[in-house]
């Protein structure tokens, strides 16, 4: 049997398989393989950031349902298929990303499910943030760390940005069981990803577990009161 | 009727273009007909002489099905035979590795040339022989030259399923391996009970543990030794970088940090085999130059292992 103190004598690098330029090209030959599904996946998104700002009756059924496509398409076409042939660990992850899609088809696919807030205060303005950030600054991330734009990370293909996106929309929600029900497997995604990085020594390891900052701070914030 | 003019995929031609890259990087034929082998030491539980710098295999192999680094890999393994190479060794929890290791071998038709080392890592005793058959596979070896159970999971039945199977001529050799100087009592049990033909763990100039207990237990019984970490992961080279070589250094022969750490660890008597893992070509040649003469002898060990505590 392995005693604690073995356990304890092991470092996070010590469970790393792969290498960072590795890890950086499976984004590259990822994006490859999808291309032209980029721009539909940047299009999808901006209509659940359109929703998210404008909410109708149907938005947050609309977000809900393009999120948990988005959730099963990661864990089938980058987790399983690019992620688990350098990683095993990742396998016992997949069913997480298909809980999550299950997830929120039940709590926001049915009518009146999640209620999405339609006045602003802190927790949408970080829900918000969350998002735009996911959509639009995180694949612009891959040029800030030198990847270059072929290693984008695109919301709806990559896990990342689809963590950070799920957690904005949790963050935002007015129902608290539903929020804190839908934050815990993204939450845990940025905060294996950020570390995964970190100890990678690739720069970007901090929006992931800020994002789990910010979430977790907005969920924790006061109710905004109703104004009127 | 005309054959149907073939179609070029982006990925034959990227795979083309690096394979030729990595030919050209060889050495020219002669030159490598001028090179002596590396040195070799025998192992007495087996009665074979094995060359004392292997290949390991560990994260830089793990590449996945990504075109341009297998290609890389490949070029390292043909680094490797052409310099004499023989052992590379892996696990089935190294990922892709050892499909990476079986591409290799394919493309440079070296199944004869190469000693094949692998694991048996599961916690399922009954699962192990379809563990084995799933990494023969990979390889695409018709049977493995030595299987050591990984890291001591599960040993019992794992050594004991190994030994049936070597009994059965399905693997010529057993072996076990650890790391980081963990669980050396264990291992030293296991080296006094079973008939082992190999003990893999780690040792370099500054992880010396194994030579208080292990090594001259494996002298004693004959035991081959393979050293895994040699340079800590990249970690001591990296951190002795920034220091120059002693002048001293020449009368080993080394040429860089590497050198001179991988032949303090193969004039240790009792080691078998060095296995430092790389995805770099030149890399490789630096390895295995340093299984050369002259190697150091006790005083000069004595003073490497000095030098390098006091930088």
């Amino acid at each position: 049997m392995i005693g604690m103190s073995e356990w304890l004598s092991y470092r996070p690098a010590d469970f790393l398989m792969f290498s960072p330029r590795v890890y950086e090209r499976l984004f590259e030959l990822h994006n490859q393989a999808l291309w032209p599904l980029q721009p539909l996946a940047l299009m999808l998104g901006g209509a659940m950031l359109f929703a998210l700002l404008r909410p109708r009756p149907w938005s947050a059924r609309l977000v809900a349902a393009l999120l948990a496509v988005g959730w099963v398409f990661v864990a089938w076409a980058f987790l399983w298929q690019r992620y688990v042939p350098i990683n095993w660990g990742i396998r016992y992850v997949i069913p997480l990303f298909v809980l999550q899609a299950l997830l929120l088809i039940a709590l926001g696919v049915p009518k009146g499910g999640l209620d999405l807030p339609r006045r602003w205060g802190v927790r949408r303005a970080l829900g918000v943030v969350l998002f735009v950030h996911a959509l639009a600054l995180h694949p612009l991330m891959a040029l800030v760390t030198g990847r270059g734009l072929l290693g984008a990370e695109v919301l709806g293909l990559t896990p990342d940005p689809l963590a950070i996106a799920t957690l904005g929309v949790a963050a935002m929600i007015s129902r608290g069981p539903c929020g804190w029900a839908l934050l815990v497997i993204p939450a845990l995604w940025c905060l294996v990803s950020g570390i995964t990085l970190a100890t990678l020594g690739i720069p970007g390891a901090w929006p992931p577990l800020l994002a789990v900052g910010l979430a977790l701070l907005a969920r924790g914030w006061p109710r905004d009161a109703p104004t009127a | 009727m005309p054959p149907p003019p073939s179609r070029l995929s982006r990925r034959a031609l990227l795979s083309g273009l690096v394979s030729l890259a990595a030919a050209t990087a060889l050495p020219p034929l002669g030159a490598l007909a001028q090179r002596p082998p590396p040195l070799a030491r025998e192992v007495p539980a087996i009665g074979e002489r094995l060359p004392l710098v292997g290949l390991g295999s560990w994260i830089t192999f793990n590449v996945g099905d990504d075109p341009v680094l297998l290609e890389e890999c490949t070029a390292v393994m043909a680094q490797f035979f052409a310099m004499g190479g023989r052992m590379i060794d892996s696990s089935p929890m190294y990922g892709s590795s050892q499909a990476t290791i079986g591409h290799g071998l394919g493309k440079l038709d070296a199944l004869d040339r190469v000693y094949a080392a692998d694991k048996i890592w599961t916690s399922r005793p009954g699962h192990g022989p379809a563990q084995v058959e799933a990494s023969r596979r990979h390889w695409g070896v018709p049977r493995f030259d030595l299987l050591q159970v990984h890291n001591l999971v599960a040993w019992e039945a794992n050594l004991s399923t190994l030994l049936a199977m070597k009994a059965a001529g399905e693997v010529r050799h057993v072996g076990i391996t650890t790391s980081h100087g963990r669980r050396h009592d264990t291992i030293e049990r296991i080296m006094r009970d079973a008939p082992l033909d190999f003990v893999q763990l780690t040792y370099n100039v500054v992880d010396r543990e194994a030579e208080r207990r292990l090594l001259p237990l494996a002298r004693e019984k004959g035991i081959g030794v393979i050293v895994n970490r040699p340079f800590r992961q990249g970690r001591l080279t990296e951190r002795l970088a920034g220091e120059p070589l002693p002048e001293w250094a020449t009368e080993i022969g080394a040429g860089s940090w590497a050198q001179f750490i991988l032949k303090f660890i193969i004039s240790h008597p009792a080691v078998s085999c060095a296995i430092p893992a790389t995805t770099r070509v030149d890399h490789v040649r630096e390895n295995m130059a340093a299984a050369s003469t002259p190697l150091p002898d006790d005083a000069l060990r004595r003073r490497m292992a000095d030098h390098v505590r006091a930088l």
